[in-house]
């Protein structure tokens, strides 16, 4: 489903030039959870940003869900982002002028639902994150738990094949952080496939493999034992 | 998605409203100031008949003086006026569908019931006045052939005349004294306020037509003084007004339907010969220069818009120009310090094209709610403009056309000043902005 294959992704500068990511290869299939793990710097975030098709890869073949990404111009990335991929931030990444309501619906505006379907999707998927009694809320009047279920909760809403999750826990204190994994889990359960981005080994054991990343390469493939219950890949 | 953008465009104006404003303002006063000056420029330069336009010919005959042309900056332009001969001589016998000859005196006009008399403005024309250039009735008509041929002291009223002498009622039948001699009032004009006064541009191009009415040859019939100019160019004792009739003056006007090319050419060929004749009689010592022109070559011979006018019109442009490089400045920084809502909308699947789209609705509302702040100033400055120059009284009125253009080149200018910051705000790369929401 996700295939990466001798991937490169080079920053440059006048003065200096970093690998992000040098001969990364990368096979997830459908319906995996799968844990990307590695020091700060080590090349995930870079990652996550290619596989989202947030950014370009410099080099190397990247293929989703059948579509050859490279040969893609900008508008046909959108769709797929709009489409296929559903975005969980460490930062939760809410619009601040929006309210909870209007921050699920801005995927869905862009795939073009109708607003009958679209209040049916928001509505649904609020309820899963148990925040539909906070639609009119702003972003500002919740706290950072609720935050992040609003962006599970806009991510799932245009039901996406994959969820990539950078770091989603990362700002929240631990009893909030086994919530939206607890979340993510059960998402996953009902076919959604996840790549989450952590540095935490706690959080990578819920998954049902980790991959780890180091200087920009993926260094280890490990399954996981079945702790979270799931089958490994 | 266009209501969307909309409700975006609101939102986004309401978070700082400072800049908000500071962006209305600067375009706000820039629109002022162009609808200020197009405005006045608009209503120069408008055709007030052009629905008539081809149709209608003003006549002119160069009967001025062989050492020096009427006008010597443009030597080949006859003088705009004609002798009262020659004004009676095409009238009664040139060929075409409808023909005026007309030119202006005044009076003293008594309303009776002790009230105190008034000066009244008025034209001296044949029937066909009326007729020729759409003038609206109220009540009543204008007068017929019999009136013309017999002098009959029948008169028309304008609008605010009537209102003047009888409350504004149907005056038609009523008496009117006229430097005390009474005339039967036979049609009261409705509104009718062509802007510039086209039928006559050389007795006051943004005057208001004239106040009375009445038939051509009553002038000659009761040495009626001339109000408007008399240009002569040859040494003539003229002890009264009885001898500017037989002078070589020019103080008429004279105006020809003609409503195919053949009538036109007709028509020029009649005058071309009677000039001729009247030459053999030792008159028209020029070289023979008749020439019609329609409305707009009338407005334009006239020079009806002024340069001065045009130039302000530029520098209201310019002014504008520099309202609109200040708001880019402005939107430049609001639009990237809003980078991070963009990436995000990027980042969910929204496409260059809608984040650029969703940028220019928001310029748009900016423009939209200066064109309304430019209105008013617009209004405001027309306003000055009427105070400090009586003369451009009917020029500095707001028509509809002149509010929808201001709102529409606000709206443009809120776009152009918004197409570069909305351009930048499209390329942003996702990546680089959601790491540090």
């Amino acid at each position: 489903m996700l295939d990466m294959q001798h991937v490169t992704k080079v920053y440059r500068t006048d003065l200096v030039e970093t690998h992000a990511l040098r001969d990364f290869n990368l096979e997830v299939a459908e319906g995996e959870f799968v844990a990307v793990t590695g020091p700060s710097g080590s090349g995930k975030t870079t990652f996550l940003n290619i596989a989202g098709l947030l950014e370009s890869a410099d080099g190397g073949h990247y293929r989703l869900d059948g579509d050859d990404i490279g040969t893609l111009g900008d508008d046909a990335r959108a769709r797929i982002r709009n489409q296929k991929i559903g975005f969980i931030f460490q930062g939760f990444n809410l619009i601040p002028d929006l309210d909870v309501f209007d921050n699920v619906d801005v995927p869905l505006r862009y795939r073009g639902f109708a607003a009958r379907e679209r209040r049916s999707r928001i509505e649904r998927s609020l309820e899963l994150v148990g925040l539909a009694a906070r639609m009119q809320h702003l972003p500002s009047q919740l706290s950072g738990g609720q935050q992040q279920r609003v962006a599970i909760a806009r991510a799932i809403a245009g039901e996406p094949r994959f969820l990539l999750a950078d770091e989603p826990t990362g700002n929240l204190d631990s009893l909030m952080a086994r919530q939206i994994m607890d979340l993510l889990g059960e998402i996953n359960r009902q076919g959604t496939t996840i790549i989450l981005v952590t540095h935490d080994p706690e959080l990578a054991r819920r998954a049902h493999r980790n991959i780890h990343v180091m200087d920009g390469q993926v260094t280890d493939l490990k399954p996981f034992a079945a702790r979270s219950g799931a089958a490994v890949a | 998605m266009l209501g969307y953008y909309l409700r975006l465009a609101w939102l986004s104006l309401k978070r700082t409203p400072a800049i908000t404003l500071l962006m209305i303002g600067a375009i706000a006063l820039g629109i002022g100031a162009t609808t200020t000056t197009l405005t006045v420029y608009h209503r120069m330069s408008t055709n007030p008949i052009a629905h008539r336009n081809d149709v209608l010919r003003a006549v002119t005959l160069d009967s001025w003086s062989p050492d020096r042309p009427w006008d010597s900056d443009r030597p080949e332009l006859p003088p705009p006026e004609l002798t009262y001969r020659d004004a009676v001589a095409i009238a009664a016998g040139a060929p075409a569908s409808r023909i005026v000859a007309m030119r202006k005196t005044s009076f003293t006009a008594d309303p009776g019931a002790g009230r105190p008399p008034f000066l009244v403005e008025a034209r001296l024309a044949t029937r066909d006045f009326f007729a020729m250039f759409d003038v609206p009735f109220a009540y009543g008509t204008g007068w017929g052939g019999r009136a013309d041929q017999n002098a009959e002291p029948v008169v028309v009223l304008s609008k605010e005349t009537n209102g003047k002498l009888f409350g504004g009622e149907n005056s038609v039948g009523r008496a009117l004294k006229l430097d005390g001699r009474e005339y039967r009032v036979i049609g009261v004009l409705a509104d009718w306020q062509p802007t510039p006064k086209f039928y006559d541009l050389n007795n006051g191009e943004y005057d208001t037509p004239e106040d009375v009415f009445l038939p051509f040859a009553l002038g000659a019939a009761l040495d009626l003084q001339p109000a408007g100019n008399v240009n002569c160019w040859k040494a003539e004792t003229l002890a009264g007004v009885h001898d500017l009739f037989g002078s070589n003056c020019v103080w008429h006007q004279l105006w020809a339907e003609l409503r195919t090319p053949a009538e036109v050419q007709r028509f020029q060929g009649w005058i071309d010969g009677y000039v001729a004749e009247q030459q053999k009689l030792g008159r028209f010592p020029r070289k023979i220069n008749n020439r019609l022109y329609d409305v707009d070559q009338w407005l334009e011979r006239h020079k009806v818009v002024g340069r001065d006018s045009r130039v302000l019109l530029i520098v209201s442009f310019a002014f504008l120009a520099v309202c609109v490089l200040n708001v880019v400045g402005l939107l430049l920084s609001r639009f990237l310090g809003g980078a991070g809502s963009s990436a995000i909308r990027r980042a969910l699947g929204a496409s260059r094209g809608e984040i650029f789209r969703q940028h220019l609705v928001e310029v748009g509302l900016v423009g939209a709610l200066a064109g309304l702040g430019g209105l008013a100033l617009g209004a405001l400055g027309l306003k000055a403009l009427e105070q400090l120059y009586s003369s451009y009284d009917r020029l500095t009125h707001l028509d509809l056309a002149m509010v929808l253009a201001a709102i529409a080149l606000a709206v443009l200018a809120g776009l152009l000043a918004g197409l570069y910051p909305a351009w930048r705000i499209c390329r942003v790369q996702p990546a680089s902005y959601l790491k540090t929401q």
